[in-house]
């Protein structure tokens, strides 16, 4: 008994400091880091970390105070045991991992010492200690941020689309957030129905927009002006489960902020000085509309199970719809085609470019690669990096040249077969709305609203949108897209979308 | 110190031993990484005595509502020029059950070149136009499939542009447009994106 006994004394002597270096070791070089913020339905409260070796450390004391759970040093085992409620997490001084519930979860380093306290990687709390806790955990550590509970903190980004005159700027706001707007003399006011916001590094600023910046808590974000401003409008709009809020600046005296930009290339006719909706300050900004019945002639387009073809719905809804802007709204409204025959893309873009109107509307029926695929869906144009860098670089290139009876006009140097670039925040806004009217009176598909790089929208130098009605390859969608009340419920839902987009630019903006 | 002695401090040595080995095992199973909880992938048999590679293609749900990416095995080739063809070579073949081709049947891979720039260019045979349904919802399905298929296996290109016999194309039925490459986007693709 006396020899197991001694046998057992030498092993734990031996053992404790061959299960815990870091703990007889020397204490690594350790600096403050800025503190993260917690935020929960208590509010907020500073997190102080700590920097090891380059790699962020959150003490587990402090994890202890802050989570309410019991930190025990298990020197036999060579583990710290973190336990909430009966179930526990366990660290290693050795290995970058820690085990919870039998899973094993992977940290960036090891558990360190640092005097008296414990060190953690502070991804240790998402990645382990969430999965132990009944409430969710989320370290955001970009901005410095750490979640927990069912709080809402969206990301908002801020974008400078145009530095103008007039200055056109995008604020996206992921996930889809209800936002009111105010606008004051000297800034613009946005506040979002959440806890907080997660605000990424503003867009550097630019032209009449001086600074985007957090406003009053809990989510409010402020936009300071330029004194050189006029008054500022803002559109909001959601679609994926983003809401993006398109923010117009006017020069102080400029009317209208949403000049349509000249076009040079072949597809346009030389900008004229003076022509522009700029010119005249009390002409609406949306005076004519170009609708597009998609394909026609040899090309047929889809094709439903039953012989219906794309290119006969879409003339008739599109004849319908020219009928309805025409009479109700007063719009100039031209369309691509007016009968059976083939148009090219870029006829259609040129067509809306060359005279000069104000928004285009292409009309389709999908097709699908299964027959119960259905609905609606509506799509403006996804620009890839190459559509980026041009609408940057029309954006950058700008020209402004004095028009006749005072005042000035923007003129951007951009390629013409990608002049939809500088229009699509528009198009985003106009998408939304025909989705928001569309959904009133017709099936949606499952994603309604989308984003991708359509031909026919690339080349067109104003707001446009492609609507497919719904598919063609769908039975009961087939015979419905044949219906005039489908026909006529679209036109409606369309024509009420082109007048809310109109009064959206037209009205004096809220004082 | 008396032979007793001697035994005693063995004995103990020994104790030492089993009990560091022991506790050495407990560790080792306590922080042993489990495998991975992914869902079996739908893996072709590999031809018997060909090297191969596990590749994402991507096809069409069930549903037909999106593309997702399924690994299969391609043939393993000498550099990424040959890689890139066999991988959309079998990306034209038929989809395994249950889900559905978004390429039209019978298109075939004409050609695959890269540049220095990350760019892909990837040339079809007429079939691809000539035999497909059109609407935008197919035809991005169709676009995308190749685009993230390349992407996806070949983690130097970054872009990718579809030909038509050899000449630059502008859409496949009058709705993408293929007159650029087209970067990765995963907006299409159901379930979480496939990171290469």
């Amino acid at each position: 008994m006396r020899t197991a006994g001694s046998a057992l004394a030498i092993a734990l002597l031996l053992l404790v400091p061959a299960s815990g270096p870091q703990a007889q070791g020397t204490a690594p070089a350790t600096t403050p880091a800025t503190p993260l913020t917690l935020i929960s339905t208590q509010g907020r409260r500073p997190v102080p970390t700590t920097l090891v070796n380059g790699q962020e450390f959150i003490a587990l004391d402090d994890v202890a105070a802050l989570f309410l759970v019991t930190v025990r040093e298990d020197v036999q085992a060579g583990g710290i045991t973190i336990t909430y409620k009966g179930r526990t997490a366990v660290v290693s001084p050795d290995q970058p991992m820690a085990s919870v519930g039998g899973r094993v979860v992977t940290l960036p380093a090891a558990a360190v010492r640092s005097g008296r306290r414990w060190l953690v990687p502070v991804t240790f709390l998402p990645r382990a200690l969430a999965l132990i806790y009944d409430s969710r955990i989320e370290l955001r550590p970009a901005s410095r941020l750490l979640l927990l509970g069912n709080i809402r903190v969206p990301r908002v980004t801020t974008r400078i689309d145009m530095s103008g005159p007039p200055t056109r700027a995008t604020i996206e706001i992921s996930p889809a957030t209800p936002v009111t707007i105010a606008v004051e003399a000297d800034r613009m006011v946005l506040r979002l129905d959440a806890d907080a916001i997660d605000l990424a590094p503003p867009a550097a600023n630019g032209g009449l927009i001086a600074q985007f910046r957090l406003g009053d808590p809990p989510a409010g974000l402020t936009i300071l002006l330029s004194p050189r401003s006029g008054t500022a409008r803002a559109i909001p709009t959601t679609a994926d489960n983003v809401t993006r809020v398109t923010i117009d600046v006017p020069a102080a005296g400029q009317t209208d902020a949403t000049p349509p930009a000249a076009l040079p290339g072949p597809a346009a006719a030389a900008p004229t000085a003076g022509t522009s909706a700029l010119s005249g300050a009390r002409r609406s900004a949306i005076q004519t509309i170009v609708l597009d019945p998609g394909h026609g002639g040899e090309e047929a387009g889809a094709r439903g199970p039953n012989g219906a073809l794309e290119k006969v719905v879409t003339l008739e809804v599109a004849q319908r719809l020219k009928m309805l802007i025409e009479t109700r709204l007063g719009m100039r409204v031209i369309l691509t085609r007016d009968d059976d025959r083939a148009v090219t893309l870029d006829t259609r873009s040129a067509m809306a470019n060359n005279s000069k109107a104000d928004l285009f509307l292409s009309l389709h029926m999908n097709a699908g690669i299964a027959a119960s695929t259905s609905g609606a869906e509506v799509y403006f144009l996804r620009l890839d990096k190459e559509g980026e860098e041009a609408r940057r670089i029309a954006t950058a290139e700008q020209v402004v040249l004095p028009v006749r009876g005072g005042g000035s006009r923007a003129i951007e140097a951009i390629r013409w077969d990608l002049a939809q670039a500088s229009h699509v925040s528009s198009s985003g806004v106009f998408a939304g709305l025909i989705d928001a009217e569309l959904r009133k009176q017709v099936p949606m598909g499952i994603r309604p609203l989308q984003q991708a790089p359509l031909r026919v929208l690339a080349g067109v130098n104003m707001p446009a949108v492609l609507v497919e009605m719904g598919y063609l390859t769908n039975g009961e969608q087939e015979q419905l897209a044949q219906s005039a009340d489908f026909q006529a419920s679209v036109a409606q839902s369309l024509c009420d979308a082109v007048a809310t987009f109109r009064t959206s630019l037209d009205q004096p903006p809220p004082q | 110190m008396t032979r007793r002695r001697y035994i005693q401090a063995g004995l103990g040595l020994l104790l030492l031993c089993a009990c560091a080995f022991l506790v050495g095992r407990g560790l080792d199973r306590l922080f042993r990484p489990t495998a991975v909880s992914e869902p079996p992938p739908a893996a072709t048999l590999p031809p018997a005595g060909v090297p191969h590679i596990t590749a994402t293609l991507f096809y069409g749900t069930e549903d037909g509502e999106a593309i997702t990416g399924v690994r299969r095995e391609v043939p393993l080739a000498g550099d990424i020029v040959a890689q890139g063809k066999q991988i959309l070579t079998a990306q034209m073949d038929a989809a395994p059950p249950p889900y559905v081709s978004v390429v039209p049947s019978g298109t075939e891979v004409r050609a695959f070149y890269t540049t220095s720039k990350g760019d892909a260019f990837v040339d079809l045979s007429r079939t691809v136009t000539d035999a497909h349904g059109g609407g935008s919802h197919a035809e991005l399905l169709t676009v995308y499939a190749i685009v993230n298929a390349v992407t996806t296996n070949l983690p130097s290109i970054q872009r990718v542009q579809i030909l038509i016999d050899g000449k630059q194309a502008d859409t496949l039925a009058g709705h993408v447009d293929l007159r650029r490459p087209l970067d990765r986007n995963n907006a299409f693709v159901r379930s979480a994106p496939i990171e290469p």
